[in-house]
């Protein structure tokens, strides 16, 4: 699904330069859940960056889904984004005026599906991370918890190949996140790709497979027991 | 056509009216710029076109390419004669004048009486007296002043001049004045000045005529040369001229015509003297058509004002809104349908201020003419063209959208990962 080969980034910052990553590659298969850990600086955002066509690296190469990711216009750059790629934030990221129902819509609606389909499968996405009745209400009349299920509805909502989550439980007490890692865990036991950057380990102990980084180079890449969240309440 | 889809969806509205609502006050300041142009445009403009109308309607009644000559006494001592001779006009003036001013096209002597120091006529119809002011006229005075006259009735025809038939044609009030309600005046008759006449006509009074009341009476001019023994004399000329001759160029010729045959001094400007409507008239025209310019002008630049502020909103709105922008984004949104989210907010903005103040300046416009209605003020249906309606919106859609590209620009910039970091 994910490969990556000899990526390498880079940030100028005024007359100095500082290298971030280092030649990293990465093969991630179909249907896998992967935990990217880190030190804070080591660059896990910025892989996740690259891999969400958010941002483009030095070098490298990077095949999502058979298709090369190089040199794309802001446009085929929006299109795959929209087409392959789901993405949770730490701070959540909805649109604050809008409500739970049209976040989870929105993706749907720059993929261009009538507004009837996109209501229903919105309000599918809901009901699936167990917020159907919270449909009509803005993000500010949510709890943490009940934003990130939001935002993970909307992830999903376009139907992506990839989830990227970037410490999607780093605002939430643990209680809530294991609820919001029990439903990523969901999600992937139905077959969806998923990255988690995150830098706590019982988060991490969650996924499948554990990848960590340092000083912008992979320095361990092993499969985790996976242990559910449930065990951890 | 993409944009046309865009236009037209739903969605596209929704999201406008969304990131609207969002902002209400800053809408609402936005929109009273654009609106406060618009708005004077409108008012301006159609005030400018309302003075017209009421003008033209005003000079409706008379040829606007006429004027009135009459003489006083001598300023000037000239060919033997002393200073203050009273000039007197007579009607061998009119083949002299026909003669000599080929740009003439209608000259009617006038005579009167209860004016200038004569008094008026005394007239009876049975029990009832009145006194009124009595005209000497030739059929051609009605070529230069419009003369309505009711069904039933006729104007002074050539022939009463001929026979010099005792007839006339009165006014609305002299009717009213003089004849119980519901018997025809046209056929009966009155004594003027001791004189039975033939009432052949009633003359409708209309407002805007200006020099001529409801109760004058006109009789055929050589009928009142012999009712009042006035010789060849003349009070005044009402001369127009052919639609293509200079109307001050007329006037001026007829003026130094009379001046020849009456022995005044070229230089004498009070001897002979008239007043030219049709300079008056486009004298006032000037003044409306620099009106509209104006309005114009401020018009436009008030706009331009308010679109400009339109812009700058937009510009901070966009500041404001780059993190949504950024998750827009990440979510999957183009470029070109973030530029057209912030074009198309900017044009409708701009063209919802734009129509409302279209609709407050026509309330304005519609309340004056209301209230002017009825009081002697020359205003008259005050219009905007639809075209220049619609050119004013056309100009603010393309404002709007040049205006747009602005903060369009600069919301596109910003790369999706440096929005979304954004705070
Ligand atoms: N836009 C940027 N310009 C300059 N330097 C940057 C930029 N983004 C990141 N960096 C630097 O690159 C390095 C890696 O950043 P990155 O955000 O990938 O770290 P991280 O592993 O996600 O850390 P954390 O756990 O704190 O989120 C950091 O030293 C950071 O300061
Ligand atoms: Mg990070």
């Amino acid at each position: 699904m994910i490969s990556l080969s000899n990526i390498y980034k880079s940030y100028q910052t005024g007359q100095s330069t500082l290298q971030v990553l280092k030649g990293i590659d990465l093969e991630i298969a179909q249907g896998e859940m992967v935990a990217i850990m880190g030190s804070s600086g080591s660059g896990k955002s910025t892989l996740l960056n690259i891999l969400g066509i958010l941002d483009e690296a030095d070098q490298g190469k990077y095949v999502l889904d058979n298709t090369l990711i190089e040199n794309l216009s802001e446009r085929k750059a929006a299109l795959y984004r929209n087409r392959f790629l789901g993405f949770i934030f730490q701070s959540f990221n909805l649109i604050n005026y809008k409500t739970a129902l049209e976040n989870v819509a929105m993706p749907l609606y720059y993929q261009g599906l009538p507004r009837k389909e996109r209501i229903e499968k919105a309000n599918y996405y809901l009901e699936k991370v167990g917020l159907a009745d919270w449909a009509t209400h803005l993000p500010g009349e949510l709890s943490g918890g009940q934003k990130q299920r939001v935002a993970i509805a909307r992830a999903l909502a376009a139907d992506p190949k990839v989830l990227l989550a970037d410490e999607p439980t780093g605002a939430l007490d643990s209680a809530t996140s294991y609820e919001v890692m029990e439903l990523v865990r969901k999600i992937n036991e139905e077959g969806k790709t998923i990255l988690i950057v995150t830098h706590e380990n019982d988060i991490a102990q969650m996924c499948k497979r554990l990848v960590h980084l340092k000083d912008g180079v992979i320095i361990e890449d092993k499969l985790v027991q996976s242990q559910s969240p449930k065990e951890y309440v | 056509m993409r944009i046309v889809k865009i236009i037209l969806s739903q969605d596209t509205w929704s999201e406008i009216l969304g990131s609207i609502r969002k902002n209400k006050v800053r809408t609402l300041i936005t929109i009273v710029g654009v609106l406060w142009g618009i708005f004077i445009y409108i008012a301006l403009s159609g005030s400018a076109r309302g003075l017209y109308n009421g003008f033209q309607k005003e000079f409706e009644s008379i040829s606007v390419n006429s004027f009135f000559i009459w003489s006083n006494r001598t300023s000037v001592p000239y060919a033997g004669y002393k200073i203050g001779r009273r000039v007197i006009l007579n009607l061998e003036d009119v083949v002299a004048i026909k003669k000599r001013v080929p740009e003439v096209e209608h000259i009617a002597p006038r005579i009167r009486n209860g004016n200038w120091g004569k008094p008026p006529a005394r007239v009876i119809k049975g029990s009832k007296t009145g006194t009124y002011s009595v005209y000497g006229d030739f059929p051609s005075v009605s070529r230069i002043s419009v003369i309505k006259i009711y069904d039933e009735g006729r104007f002074i025809n050539q022939r009463d001049i001929e026979q010099s038939r005792k007839v006339c044609v009165i006014g609305e009030r002299t009717q009213a004045e003089l004849f119980e309600k519901g018997v025809k005046p046209v056929g009966d008759y009155i004594r003027i000045d001791g004189i039975y006449f033939q009432v052949i006509g009633v003359h409708e009074y209309s407002e805007e005529g200006g020099f001529s009341s409801d109760s004058d009476i006109f009789i055929p001019f050589s009928t009142y040369q012999k009712l009042y023994n006035t010789g060849n004399r003349v009070d005044w000329f009402a001369i127009s001229a052919h639609a293509d001759a200079d109307i001050v160029e007329v006037e001026q010729h007829v003026k130094t015509v009379l001046k020849d045959l009456h022995d005044v001094s070229p230089t004498d400007e009070r001897a002979i003297e008239s007043f030219n409507l049709g300079q008056m008239f486009e004298r006032i025209t000037g003044f409306s058509k620099g009106m509209t310019f104006v309005s114009l002008v401020v018009g436009f630049a008030t706009i331009l004002a308010g679109v400009i502020g339109i812009g700058n909103i937009l510009l901070i709105s966009v500041k404001e809104r780059t993190k949504e922008l950024g998750i827009r984004r990440a979510l999957g949104a183009t470029p070109g349908e973030i530029r057209s989210l912030i074009l198309l907010e900017s044009v409708f903005l701009t063209l919802i201020s734009g129509i409302m103040g279209i609709i407050l300046g026509a309330l304005t416009l519609a309340a004056v003419n209301n209230a002017t209605q009825g009081i002697d003020f020359p205003y008259y249906n005050p219009t905007v063209p639809i075209l220049w309606v619609g050119g004013a919106l056309l100009i603010m859609v393309v404002l709007g959208s040049l205006i747009g590209l602005l903060p369009a620009q600069r919301a596109l910039s910003i790369k999706p990962i440096e929005a979304l970091r954004e705070e």
